[in-house]
């Protein structure tokens, strides 16, 4: 069938059952927002920064389990774009960027609003087209959708020349794509995991350690099988909240440079470490040969280069994590040497150790009389949502807080910048991620630094009637920097004091939203209901107390047994 | 340790920007690199020299092979092969070299391939140490420029 490019564009973003996109327009793709009118089953979602319309397609894929789409225009509209990219790629999402091009006769010139975004993104992609002819414009959008969703997840850009979305294109039905330089491997091999089992029946201290692979590859539940059927404790990275029930019992919570203290005891004290869609980032290792050192390690991961990048394994399993971890729980359901109330005996002393160490120094702060402390505020939070809400963050303290004191149960529920640590973020992912999921209550925990870099997304929300709440907590610092001023530079606060901020409850108002503030701990309660109450966008301002640190830290660099606690 | 890696990658724009890229963001050597088309026409074989532990080595062929465009890569460490690189170098030759010239690029097995009242250019083909040593042997006399190719490598045939 003959069409226009631009149609073919619509086209080809409905057959990949994409219903939601994220977006700016501008000169090179005024053709494509032309078209986009006449799309009944595509809505456009105008943000106010083309950077937002990236972490808000992060956040809608992320939710729904699907790729996020962003469309932005050439020059600034591309370059906007590159942080929200980058962090999409650090926590492998599922994406695709579209961004308008000069026309083709005009690249390379200097042109007006032109810039070489494939080189400019090409280190923060899985891959990245410029697509200079009509006839390329079909399949590759369709090998973009099918690169972002498969494997190892990541966003994937394409440029689109002025000229080739105006030229005419012939649309042919789909077929299964085929590469020949591509093949993610998603079933592990067979004696790999008798090799992981026997390794794990042997042992008498193992700790899982759950990544964002978990969520990506939904295999939560085949996790938590696998951990309840052997009695083995569980321990998340940040990515990984969620990944496993945060308040069964045999969670350990995060590790890591803010873990809690009994999760890094545990890994650093363990005999068998099994990591399951995790890369052993230096945020959760610390000093790199005092992690797990008395352990051997199985490593699941579906990205062969992550296996012994930074920590040396002794069963690795490049596989995608479901499938991995369902075969393991296949062996052990049809092999005659496992016994769950063998296995179960067989750690008790292990459990016993880590209630100690839980007892010894649960996660926890100090009360403080008639200041707000910014942990309460978390678990008035989770107190107030049932522990269901969809939890977006800003980075830095907030982040922390949120991924320590609100103990998520379900995957997908938790939507933070990890790997790239993107202040910024939070707000226009819990945009997106009410979009995706107009139902559900989201919540994005903010600081007062952090939600004003993209503070303008005000306008989105209220425009699409999303009614995310916002909760700052107001401390008037860049609170995590001025914590290592603290601990590491004699407290000399460079720069992270905030002397001229915004009154957020007039700022909301300016908006339209609703603005509701809290200055004592016995007024938290009633702002969080109110807001939950409210259908519409609602900041919540928590003066919280203003040099609350975030613990147990464990210093840059430093043993991740060597913790800062409360 | 000092690796060559053959990278058979399909011909596309920028696809040698992505290898290069590759290199330097992740902090890994480039000793030299030759790259070339092969039998088929949009696949290109790239040879490339670096070094490092064993972990690095493991790292890039890992890495090398995520690349979406690459379609193989081979450690010629892992296998028998034979391994060439070509220099080309402007000599002085003028009326007591001539001959002196001659001879070392004879034993070297060597060729003329340009002549001229003043200077020889010529061209030699072997391992990486025999190139370095005809640099080494004709530098006294004066050489004027050389260029080099850089290694590239095939795997041997099998023995049976």
């Amino acid at each position: 069938m003959k069409m226009k490019g631009s149609q073919a564009f619509v086209k080809c973003l409905e057959e990949q059952g994409v219903e939601t996109i994220f977006g700016f327009p501008g000169g090179a793709v005024i053709d494509l927002y032309d078209e986009l009118l006449n799309a009944e089953n595509l809505t456009h979602v105008l943000v106010r920064h083309e950077q937002a319309a990236v972490h808000a397609a992060d956040a809608y894929g992320r939710v729904r389990g699907e790729v996020g789409v962003a469309l932005v225009t050439s020059g600034p509209g591309a370059t906007n774009t590159v942080t929200g990219i980058a962090s999409a790629y650090c926590d492998s999402i599922p994406m695709v960027v579209f961004t308008g091009q000069v026309p083709t006769m005009l690249i390379g010139n200097d042109a007006f609003q032109e810039v070489d975004i494939v080189g400019i993104t090409r280190p923060v992609t899985k891959h990245n087209y410029l697509v200079k002819k009509a006839e390329d414009l079909i399949p590759t959008i369709r090998e973009a959708f099918h690169l972002a969703r498969t494997g190892r997840p990541g966003p994937v850009l394409v440029d689109l020349p002025k000229d080739v979305i105006a030229s005419m294109v012939n649309y042919t039905e789909p077929k299964p794509i085929k590469m020949r330089t591509y093949k993610p491997t998603y079933e592990p091999h067979p004696g790999q995991v008798e090799k992981a089992c026997k390794t794990v029946l042997k042992a008498k201290k193992p700790v899982l350690y759950v990544g964002g692979g978990v969520i990506h590859s939904n295999a939560s539940e085949t996790v938590t099988e696998l951990a309840k059927k052997l009695d083995i404790p569980v321990t998340m990275t940040l990515m990984g909240l969620g990944g496993f029930p945060g308040t069964d019992p045999l969670s350990l919570g995060m590790l890591g440079m803010h873990g809690t203290y009994y999760a890094n005891m545990a890994v650093a004290n363990c005999d068998l470490l099994i990591a399951v869609g995790a890369r052993f980032d230096d945020r959760v290792t610390g000093r790199i040969d005092a992690f797990a050192p008395n352990a051997k390690i199985i490593h699941i991961d579906i990205d062969p280069s992550s296996i012994s990048k930074n920590v040396k394994v002794d069963i690795p399993m490049v596989a995608d994590c479901h499938h991995a971890v369902t075969a393991m729980n296949a062996w052990f359901d049809s092999s005659k040497d496992f016994d769950a109330r063998a296995a179960k005996e067989q750690h008790q002393q292990w459990h016993d150790q880590i209630k100690d160490w839980k007892n010894r120094h649960p996660l926890g702060y100090v009360e403080e009389g008639e200041v707000i402390k910014p942990q309460f505020v978390v678990q008035k939070l989770h107190e107030l949502t049932h522990g269901d809400a969809i939890i977006t963050t800003e980075v830095g303290q907030n982040q922390m807080w949120a991924a320590q004191f609100y103990h998520f149960n379900k995957p997908r529920h938790f939507l933070t910048s990890g790997g790239l640590g993107v202040m910024g973020y939070g707000f226009p992912a819990a945009i997106g991620a009410q979009m995706a999921a107009p139902d559900r209550t989201v919540i994005d925990v903010a600081g007062d630094g952090s939600i004003q870099m993209n503070i303008q997304e005000l306008a989105t929300a209220r425009q699409y009637k999303c009614p995310v709440k916002i909760a700052i907590l107001n401390n008037n610092y860049l609170g995590m920097v001025r914590q290592w001023q603290e601990l590491f530079y004699d407290k000399k606060y460079a720069h992270t004091t905030l002397d001229v901020a915004p009154d957020f409850v007039k700022l909301a108002e300016a908006y339209g939203a609703v603005g509701l503030r809290a200055t004592k701990p016995s007024e938290v309660e009633p702002v969080i209901k109110e807001a939950l109450k409210t259908n519409n966008t609602v900041i919540m301002d928590f003066v919280i107390s203003r040099e609350e640190g975030v613990f147990p830290m464990v210093p840059a660099g430093k043993a991740t047994t060597e913790m800062l606690l409360v | 340790m000092k690796h060559t890696i053959s990278v058979l990658l399909q011909n596309k724009p920028g696809v040698l920007s992505r290898v290069t890229g590759l290199f330097s963001g992740r902090g890994f050597n480039i000793d030299s690199l030759s790259v070339a088309e092969t039998l088929e026409k949009d696949v290109s074989c790239l040879t490339l020299v670096t070094h490092g532990d064993e972990a690095i080595i493991e790292q890039i062929t890992k890495q090398l092979h995520k690349l979406i465009d690459v379609i193989k890569v081979t450690d010629m460490a892992e296998h028998e092969h034979v391994e060439r690189e070509m220099v080309m170098i402007r000599i002085k030759a003028e009326d007591e070299t001539r001959a002196e010239v001659l001879r070392v690029i004879d034993i070297f097995r060597g060729k003329v391939v340009d002549v001229s009242p003043k200077s020889y250019v010529v061209e030699v083909t072997g391992s990486k140490s025999k190139v370095q040593a005809i640099i080494d042997i004709l530098r006294p006399i004066g050489i004027q420029e050389i260029i080099r190719t850089g290694a590239t490598a095939i795997t041997r045939g099998k023995k049976s």
